[in-house]
């Protein structure tokens, strides 16, 4: 038996086979995280394609991904009042929890409305250009702005840095885009993601 | 080994044309033979014509009359191109000499309950009309020159979907069409409009098929019928034989008289054995079809010179003495033709525009015959009774036994209650028809299809979101790796500023702040101190 094991064709083949064997068990175990990985990615990506993008910030994140990210952590799920109630219900299906109503304290369901710039008092500050969240607000310093409609997701959020108060939101029927320009730009230059 | 050569030699996919048998369906009672009893009657010409021209803001339409204009027969009125279907422009023809007294929107007899622009028209009875051209020889027309000969005459789908023939026929590009069939299966248990068209004038339908074949070279043409309708089949078979001469004769094949037996897709799978995907049209699988009406309409348009100005339409209904087929010039009032039938004003309860299953109210009497519109139904107040109050699902299955779309409406409608986009979609929402089967078998008078309907509206917002939000989400992921950018450059430059000279830096920023200063300091100041007095006012307007 000695001499069998000895032999330095047997000890090739068991080394063989000892470093064929590792290699298999580091590939699952690889193959095993990236899965988990990828499937944490897309419950956030599913997450984040359930919710209505627009930007508000009214559930307390920077923005929806971020809330997204936050969701498929544990957050609650009612807090986004732009989504209106068939995002609470596809969410809660997605995340297979029972459909609770809105959470009061982050706002209330209402039409889809955008914002108007009420040219004439506008004094040109760009306070609200630098809120808007989807570039959708055109103007210089000193000059006046206006809010590009098609654009505009109704975030609320330029309202409220204006020191003149002259944006209303004005309820709107659904906007309708224009081709996007600025994708090549971003895609050389990687995911942000 | 001769016999398959010989089969080879006729192609053994190609023959593959015979009635297969169809999946669900129903079989109503039939009320067709009250208005066949009677010849198709031409109608005198009314006072006044209503002659829709479209949608108003589905297309571009170009009037070529103003009002107080003195039109003759077959003059054109319009001309309206509905751009986002891909249809090129479709004529309005005035359908009788007169007046046009107004342009304005008013209800038609149509699907679409939606009012549509129209020109009316003062007659006055002389029919003098345009000399129609001098009728070319059509098999010696290039294909093009048909095709546009028909798109002239302003010819559309006569059966009820409405697009235009020609853009119809030009569908294919280069590659030719395989099968045209035309569609002579009238599953609706009121409509006989067709059926007419086919005992009376089965040449001209025959001559109109082979026109049709010519413009869309279509290797094949079939003319489907339903097996319980045999005066018009007898009728066909005769001008089949007359017209024994043709280049390429068509095929008749008869199909099982189920409903809906004439739906497009059912009727394609039933005859040829093709099945039309999801998402997918029949010119994509090398199938054309048209309708009988189609048919004869272009056979008048080819060979007589006629533009498209009239259509054979069914009157039926208890509530009318003499139901019949009528030749309606477009743009009739439908109380006009209920006038012709004799209603019976005590009796007359609703009216129903299309068949009995999947027409739609009559919104009002005065409503405008349209090129689409095959019956109109004065239904008495016990023909149709109000339907019963909705119960529970009891998941039967009846529904799933009769749909030919072979969808599984108890699960459609579960989802619908719970307004399940995803799960709707992947149980083949998109794929009904909207026959109205499941409706007429549902032991408990649940409104499917109403509900259906309402389901692919919220299906089309959901899909109008999502397409939103995904391009807020790009707008929003730029403007983060634009600011990210922007704060980059801004670091670097501070990075390159220290290793310069701060003056020189300064000196070019300085002329660059006048410049953009060319309001005048006291006037900024009055302006802000305007404003801060308009948002104080507001605030406190507020707080009152």
């Amino acid at each position: 038996m000695l001499p069998l094991i000895s032999h330095w064709l047997t000890q090739l083949i068991i080394g063989a086979s000892l470093l064929l064997l590792t290699t298999f068990v580091l590939l699952e175990i690889s193959r095993y995280l990236r899965l988990q990985l990828s499937a944490q990615k897309s419950l956030v990506d599913r997450i984040n394609r359930a919710l209505p993008q627009t930007q508000c910030g009214q559930c307390g994140h920077p923005g929806c991904l971020p809330y997204a990210r936050s969701i498929s952590l544990g957050e609650a799920s009612n807090k986004c009042p732009p989504g209106g109630r068939e995002t609470i219900l596809e969410l809660a299906e997605l995340l297979n929890e029972p459909v609770r109503e809105l959470d009061p304290a982050h706002g209330q369901f209402r039409n889809f409305s955008v914002a108007v710039v009420r040219e004439d008092e506008c004094i040109g500050c760009t306070k609200c250009i630098q809120a808007c969240p989807v570039d959708a607000i055109l103007g210089g310093p000193k000059l006046m702005h206006t809010v590009i409609a098609s654009e505009c997701t109704g975030c609320d959020l330029c309202v409220e840095p204006c020191p003149v108060d002259c944006i209303d939101m004005v309820s709107h029927i659904a906007p309708s885009h224009s081709t996007a320009f600025y994708i090549d730009e971003r895609s050389s230059s990687g995911s942000l993601l | 080994m001769s016999l398959l050569k010989q089969l080879a030699s006729r192609g053994f996919g190609r023959d593959r044309v015979f009635a297969r048998r169809t999946v669900g369906g129903i079989q109503p009672l039939p009320f067709k033979e009250h208005s066949l009893r009677s010849q198709i009657m031409a109608t005198p010409i009314p006072p006044q014509l209503t002659i829709p021209i479209g949608v108003n803001d589905s297309g571009a339409i170009t009037l070529l009359v103003s009002i107080g204009d003195q039109v003759l027969k077959y003059q054109k009125l319009a001309v309206i191109s509905i751009a986002e279907k891909g249809c090129s422009e479709v004529p309005v023809h005035a359908a009788t000499s007169g007046v046009i007294t107004s342009i304005e929107d008013s209800i038609v007899a149509d699907h679409l309950e939606q009012k549509q622009l129209c020109i009316s028209l003062a007659t006055d009875g002389l029919d003098e009309a345009l000399q129609p051209d001098p009728p070319p020889n059509y098999s010696q027309l290039p294909n093009a020159d048909l095709v546009s000969l028909i798109r002239d005459a302003g010819i559309i789908g006569m059966g009820g979907a409405g697009f235009p023939t020609a853009d119809k026929l030009s569908g294919f590009g280069e590659s030719a069409a395989e099968f045209l069939i035309i569609n002579a299966a009238e599953c609706e248990p009121y409509i006989t409009a067709d059926e007419a068209l086919l005992r009376e004038r089965a040449n001209k339908v025959v001559l109109g098929a082979d026109i049709l074949r010519k413009a869309c070279a279509a290797q094949r043409c079939i003319i489907a019928i339903e097996d319980s309708k045999p005066d018009a089949i007898a009728a066909l078979k005769q001008a089949l034989l007359e017209q024994i001469n043709l280049e390429q004769g068509c095929e008749l094949v008869l199909i099982p008289s189920k409903y809906p037996a004439g739906s497009e897709r059912q009727l394609i799978q039933c005859v040829t054995g093709i099945e039309i995907a999801t998402g997918q049209h029949p010119t994509e699988n090398g199938v054309i079809m048209h309708n009988v009406g189609t048919a004869n309409a272009c056979y008048e348009a080819i060979i007589e010179g006629k533009p498209c100005i009239s259509r054979v339409t069914t009157l039926s209904g208890q509530a009318l003495k003499t139901p019949k087929n009528f030749e309606v010039l477009i743009g009739t009032a439908a109380d006009f033709l209920f006038e012709l039938c004799g209603i019976e004003a005590n009796k007359s309860q609703n009216g129903i525009v299309g068949g009995s299953l999947m027409g739609s109210r009559l919104e009002s009497n005065k409503a405008a015959i349209c090129k689409t519109t095959n019956c109109l139904i004065a239904a008495s107040e016990n023909e149709f009774p109000t339907p019963k109050a909705e119960q529970a699902c009891i998941r039967c299955g009846f529904c799933a036994d009769v749909c030919p779309s072979r969808l599984l409406p108890q699960q459609l409608l579960a989802f619908s209650k719970s307004s399940n986009t995803t799960q709707l979609l992947e149980h083949g929402l998109l794929d009904c028809i909207e026959c109205g089967a499941c409706d007429y078998v549902c032991p408990s008078h649940i409104p499917l299809v109403s509900i259906y309907k309402k389901s692919k509206e919220l299906v089309e917002t959901r899909n109008q979101s999502l397409e939103h939000s995904n391009y807020w989400q790009q707008r929003f992921q730029f403007r983060q790796y634009r600011s990210k950018k922007e704060k980059d450059q801004a670091l670097s430059k501070k990075a390159d500023a220290s290793t310069h000279s701060a003056q020189v830096t300064k000196q070019a920023a300085k002329p660059q702040k006048g410049e953009a200063d060319f309001i005048s300091k006291e006037q900024a100041s009055r302006d802000i101190a305007a404003a801060v007095a308009r948002v104080k006012a507001r605030r406190e307007e507020k707080k009152k």
